[in-house]
């Protein structure tokens, strides 16, 4: 990719120096329980970049997320997000800065209709989906809006977890495994609402197995293993560094 | 008619109807309020017998020292013993958070004995009379029975109670957080929503319906220290033959096992104390997770 790509990606600046760090992780540990499985990661994500965290099972990458968004008990180092301090704050307090989590099962609530399902996660900032827009995005949802949330089909029921935290006004997205397990055609539509997404401005962070999907959105990769960060891999390097590619995720 | 072939006067089959349709209106409020705290906060609330009968002894209180009749005790009660619920949850309960359910029936279960103990050593067991509201005495000569209108009101406000409950539970905002909250509160504290202030409120609530409840009891049974141990007992049955996991469960199977205990004084006195718990051991073999209970 050229350099005026590059920088017309950048919308925090035209200067590296001057973009803005949505996410700033330095020296990240987490346990659950007596297991430790955040070894120290750091990580910096800037306003408007698409980042992927590639890595093996049991690396950490779902393991970060959840750190981020606060749902691991015990974590220690910073976690800073759009400059503020989040390593000791509430998980809802965490959200209210403008965080949206899709988790890697979905989550979708199986008491509540789809479009309770939709409703549900509290407005955390301005400039939010309108529901008819979401609708439009996401015409199966529409038609079946009064349906059980676990009746759906596994694509519709991801579709509904990725609609549901772009109402709120998150603009930092917290997508864990969105492609897990969907037909072809669904995998398309998703990599199509993250253009869009990515189009708009907003920051993501992309916990991916399938290379493919990513690679051609994201701004960088983070290559994870054993609950570090073995690598980082800008867009620009990806052929220069496929032998990590090979290294760290294969199987 | 029917009855008459079987040999019973209508007066009595009504009357106990009458009577079995009031002890499941008491059951269906508080198996409804245990049913909303399982779901938040994963404790079977051993202590609702005790909060119930601190909701009676509230409003004999209310009267005794501050004159507040029995409308103003019917919305006042609930609301401070809520409170007093809510304080237990943020002090107590909450700390148990994350560990084995055990642990909530041991300290909810030691809760009730202290709560009844010092009521006992305060008022003495025998109890307190409470009068039945003026508006509320007397009753109706409906041909087959007799009904005192206090006896109808309390069925009707148990009814209300139980049908705002479920408004508020399916049909509401704070109702999908409720619901989003029982089934995945670290996700739904993940999208932001207090989910431990939730918790709370949810306590509160549940309290303030066992509480509720004792208000409407305290004129037909007695205030007395022991008037929820007694009657605890019989509403943990209903709520395994319910099942933990819905309002609706809780309310229909609370009103329907009062009726079956009604019917049977008519049919088998002796066995009347009993059917619940044999009813129990029949749904427990056939369904464990209850009539109206998600199996996980």
């Amino acid at each position: 990719m050229s350099a005026a790509q590059g920088h017309a990606r950048e919308i925090g600046g035209a200067d590296a120096a001057e973009r803005i760090a949505e996410i700033h992780i330095a020296d990240l540990h987490a346990y659950y329980g007596e297991s430790h499985a955040l070894h120290g990661i750091d990580m910096t994500v800037h306003r408007g970049e698409l980042v992927t965290l590639l890595g093996r099972n049991g690396a950490g990458r779902s393991t970060t997320l959840r750190a981020i968004v606060g749902l691991i008990g015990r974590r220690t180092g910073s976690i800073r997000l759009k400059g503020e301090e989040v390593i000791a704050r509430p998980p809802h307090a965490i959200a209210h800065l403008g965080v949206g989590y899709c988790p890697e099962e979905r989550g979708i609530f199986a008491s509540l209709s789809v479009e309770e399902n939709l409703m549900l996660p509290p407005v955390v900032a301005g400039g939010g989906m309108a529901v008819a827009e979401i609708y439009e995005m996401f015409p199966n949802l529409a038609e079946r809006r009064r349906s059980p949330g676990t009746r759906l089909s596994g694509g519709e029921q991801q579709m509904l977890a990725m609609a549901r935290i772009l109402r709120t006004g998150a603009d930092v997205l917290l997508l864990d495994e969105i492609t897990e397990g969907l037909a072809p055609v669904i995998v398309e539509k998703l990599a199509e609402v993250l253009g869009v997404l990515k189009a708009r401005g907003y920051t993501i962070v992309l916990v991916e197995q399938n290379f493919r999907f990513a690679a051609a959105m994201a701004d960088r990769h983070f290559i994870m293993d054993h609950g570090h960060v073995a690598e980082v891999v800008e867009a620009a390097e990806l052929e220069a560094k496929a032998h990590v590619f090979e290294e760290y995720l294969s199987v | 008619m029917l009855t008459d072939l079987l040999g019973f006067p209508p007066q009595v089959l009504f009357g106990q109807l009458l009577l079995g349709l009031i002890n499941g209106a008491f059951y269906a409020v508080l198996s409804l309020g245990l049913a909303v705290i399982f779901g938040l906060l994963n404790i079977v609330n051993f202590a609702h017998g005790a909060l119930y009968m601190l909701g009676a002894f509230t409003a004999w209180g209310l009267a005794q020292f501050l004159g507040l009749n029995y409308w103003v005790a019917l919305f006042a009660a609930p609301v401070i013993v809520g409170a007093f619920g809510m304080g237990l949850e943020r002090f107590l309960l909450r700390r148990l958070a994350g560990v084995d359910h055990l642990y909530g029936l041991l300290l909810t279960f030691g809760l009730a004995l202290v709560i009844e103990g010092v009521f006992i050593k305060l008022f003495g067991a025998s109890g307190q009379p409470y009068p039945t509201p003026a508006a509320l005495t007397g009753g109706i000569n409906l041909g087959f029975m007799f009904l005192p209108w206090y006896r109808g009101w309390v069925v009707v406000a148990s009814l209300i109670a139980c049908g705002a409950t479920w408004y508020i539970f399916e049909r509401t905002k704070l109702g999908a957080y409720l619901r989003a909250g029982t089934e995945n509160p670290k996700l739904l504290q993940a999208f932001g929503v207090n989910v431990p202030l939730l918790t709370t409120l949810a306590y509160g609530y549940g309290v303030g319906l066992a509480a509720f409840a004792g208000v409407l009891a305290a004129p037909i049974t007695q205030v007395s220290p022991l008037m929820g141990s007694n009657l605890i007992i019989v509403v943990f049955a209903v709520v395994v033959i319910g099942g933990m996991g819905s309002i609706m469960g809780a309310v229909v199977t609370g009103l329907a096992m009062g009726l079956i205990e009604g019917l049977t004084k008519v049919f088998w006195p002796e066995a009347s104390a009993t059917v619940i718990f044999l009813v129990m051991a029949i749904v427990l073999v056939l369904r464990p997770a209850g009539l109206f209970g998600r199996v996980a």
